[in-house]
């Protein structure tokens, strides 16, 4: 063989591609850098900052799951929101039995409930996700509008359930002591529960990253979301694929759930289908199919809304979604489009 | 007779409202390498697809090695035996190219041997090993798509049109890695547009047109006869001749 003909031929990527590329990355920076400029006084800045991070860290939790389900199969699931609340009340149920660690001023026997409440409502909602993919969702492949109801359908259904079993009202739990109140960094107050979170969740990315990036089967979920035909064509059944990562998703909802549930204090049937609004921007910023982008575009939504929420109140949520036009208007696929083979 | 490895027997395949393959007949004997000639849109690579399960026939049968495989799940045919390097080279842009051969070996593991062989046969993926799949040039992802394809040891490889937009050289180049291919015990059914690569590799050679086979025999035969030739000239050989 010719070895000239097939010298290898290395193309550097150019600074420009290069700063293209990681331009996302220094969105939540600039993000952040805004907001100090915006609200002034840096123990303030510091307390929203953290409360960002904390809510966005909870709702990329919620989101993950979503969208690399809608990157390998293209399955819409509206139905998502039901993990959420069925997760927390999961969760609520565990730590209520639990009462004698929660209560207990022991940290570790309060982390251990939250742990083993966390542990429960995995297990359910991932068994759950497992029911919902083979019943509602399998039946219709390929099929957006038939997905969108039946998922919807779906969603009624379990808050329907929540309702039977739980009753119709809203629960309240206080958060075990060790997760309640502050730490005082200088001036400035930062609740103990939005530090967890923001661990629970860096934690969670990093794990999900390393599955990603390192594992056999992370390996053929990314490669399924690129190509799922050519990943069917080396031999390996998608749909197995997809059941996991449903049942993976809908476990890391149900995670989502007790841990927002945590942060509310309080619990409903609706809770999540109505963090599912900030979660489907989320998504959608991200680009859907994108770990990374959803990763960005939660603490982008996270923060944003706690500085509203302080600067100007009544635009807040809409501030979220004039981010996710602005974004999108930049990068009409989202911050890390994914690319499909076809 | 000679032992068929692949049979197809008045395969039809329906894309969406288009009846696109209108009773395919095709035998691909074992071992060496067939060739499938015809025009563009004359149905070749929807034939590949449908042997692949990537569609499923309307009608007619597909046999490989002895079982019949039309209606299977795509998964099951590959691991019966059945390599496909796609039109699009169906690379992984985002995973590495050593990811890209690791996922292609279905069983978990490489073997070692042949996969210095391959890096014999395409330096390519020895260099860029570490590499984004997506940043190799066209001829090197069409290598790494081979390359995947025989990372383990298959009955029949499927190839669609590997000389696809690239440079002579690295035609060459190509021609040479699927003509050693061929010293192996593998099949090859290759669907190919550029005459001089499908004549030095084909032993067998059909021709496609209108998703039918106009005709079937040896290359030898065809590559000999200029009338044949300029009978199906107009079908699939004016651009390269
Ligand atoms: N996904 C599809 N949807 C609709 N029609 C299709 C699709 N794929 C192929 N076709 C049609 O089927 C016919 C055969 O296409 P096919 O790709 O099999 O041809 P081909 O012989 O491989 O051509 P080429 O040499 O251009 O690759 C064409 O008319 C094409 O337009
Ligand atoms: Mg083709």
């Amino acid at each position: 063989m010719s070895s000239t003909a097939i010298r290898p031929k290395l193309v550097a990527a150019s600074p420009a591609e290069r700063l293209k590329s990681a331009a996302p990355l220094l969105l939540a920076p600039v993000l952040a850098g805004l907001g100090l400029v915006a609200i002034g006084d840096g123990a303030t800045w510091l307390t929203l900052t953290v409360a960002g991070l904390a809510m966005g860290l909870m709702i990329f939790i919620m989101a993950s799951g979503l969208t690399v389900v809608f990157g390998l199969m293209d399955v819409i699931n509206f139905g998502h929101g039901a993990f959420v609340s069925v997760g927390a009340f999961v969760g609520f149920t565990v730590l209520a039995w639990l009462a004698g660690w929660t209560q207990s001023p022991a940290v570790m026997l309060n982390l251990l409930a939250v742990f083993l409440a966390i542990l429960a409502s995995m297990a359910v909602t991932g068994g759950i996700g497992l029911m919902f993919e083979r019943v509602i969702v399998a039946p219709v492949y390929g099929h957006h509008l038939k997905q969108i109801l039946v998922t919807m359908g779906g969603l009624i259904v379990a808050q329907q359930l929540i309702h039977v079993i739980w009753g119709p009202d809203a629960i309240h739990l206080s958060r075990p002591p060790s997760l309640q109140g502050a730490v005082i960094f200088g001036e400035a107050a930062i609740e103990k529960y939005r530090l967890f979170a923001v661990a629970v969740g860096l934690v969670l990315f990093v794990a999900m990253r390393h599955v990603l990036r390192s594992t056999r089967v992370g390996l053929l979920v990314r490669a399924g979301v690129e190509n799922g035909e050519m990943v069917e064509a080396l031999g390996y059944r998608i749909r197995r694929l997809f059941l996991l990562v449903f049942m993976a998703g809908s476990a890391l909802a149900g995670l989502g759930g007790v841990m927002w549930g945590l942060y509310q204090e309080t619990i409903t049937a609706h809770m999540g289908s109505e963090i599912m609004v900030l979660v489907f921007v989320v998504v959608i910023i991200g680009g859907l199919g994108s770990i990374e982008g959803c990763f960005i575009g939660a603490l982008l939504v996270g923060l944003l809304s706690n500085y509203m929420a302080f600067l100007a109140p009544k635009v807040a949520l809409v501030s979220t979604i004039a981010l996710m036009v602005g974004v999108l208007m930049w990068r009409p696929q989202g911050l890390y489009p994914v690319v499909k083979a076809k | 007779m000679a032992d068929i490895l692949l049979r197809l027997a008045g395969v039809h395949t329906h894309i969406g409202p288009y009846h696109i393959l209108q009773g395919v007949d095709l035998e691909v004997p074992r071992g060496g390498v067939s060739v499938l000639l015809g025009r563009n849109g004359a149905g070749k690579s929807t034939t590949l697809r449908s042997i692949m399960g990537l569609w499923t026939p309307s009608a007619g049968e597909i046999h490989f090695d002895g079982t019949r495989i039309d209606g299977q799940p795509t998964p099951a045919i590959s691991r019966a035996g059945i390599a496909y390097v796609p039109e699009n080279m169906g690379i992984f842009a985002d995973l590495t190219v050593g990811e890209n051969m690791t996922l292609a070996a279905a069983s978990g593991t490489m073997d070692p041997q042949r996969l210095s062989w391959i890096k014999e046969l395409f330096p390519p993926i020895a260099t860029f090993w570490d590499r984004p799949a997506g940043t190799l040039s066209g001829g090197q992802k069409q290598m790494l798509s081979v390359s995947r394809a025989i990372i383990e040891p298959r009955k029949l490889i499927l190839i669609d049109e590997p000389s696809k937009g690239l440079a002579p050289a690295i035609i060459r180049a190509m021609t040479d890695a699927l003509r050693q291919l061929k010293e192996t015990e593998t099949t090859i059914l290759l669907v190919e547009q550029n005459f001089q690569m499908a004549k030095s590799l084909g032993d067998t050679v059909a021709v496609m047109d209108d998703g039918r086979i106009v005709h079937a025999g040896t290359m030898a035969e065809l590559a000999a006869d200029n009338g044949l030739q300029e009978r199906l000239m107009g079908l699939s050989l004016e651009v390269h001749q």
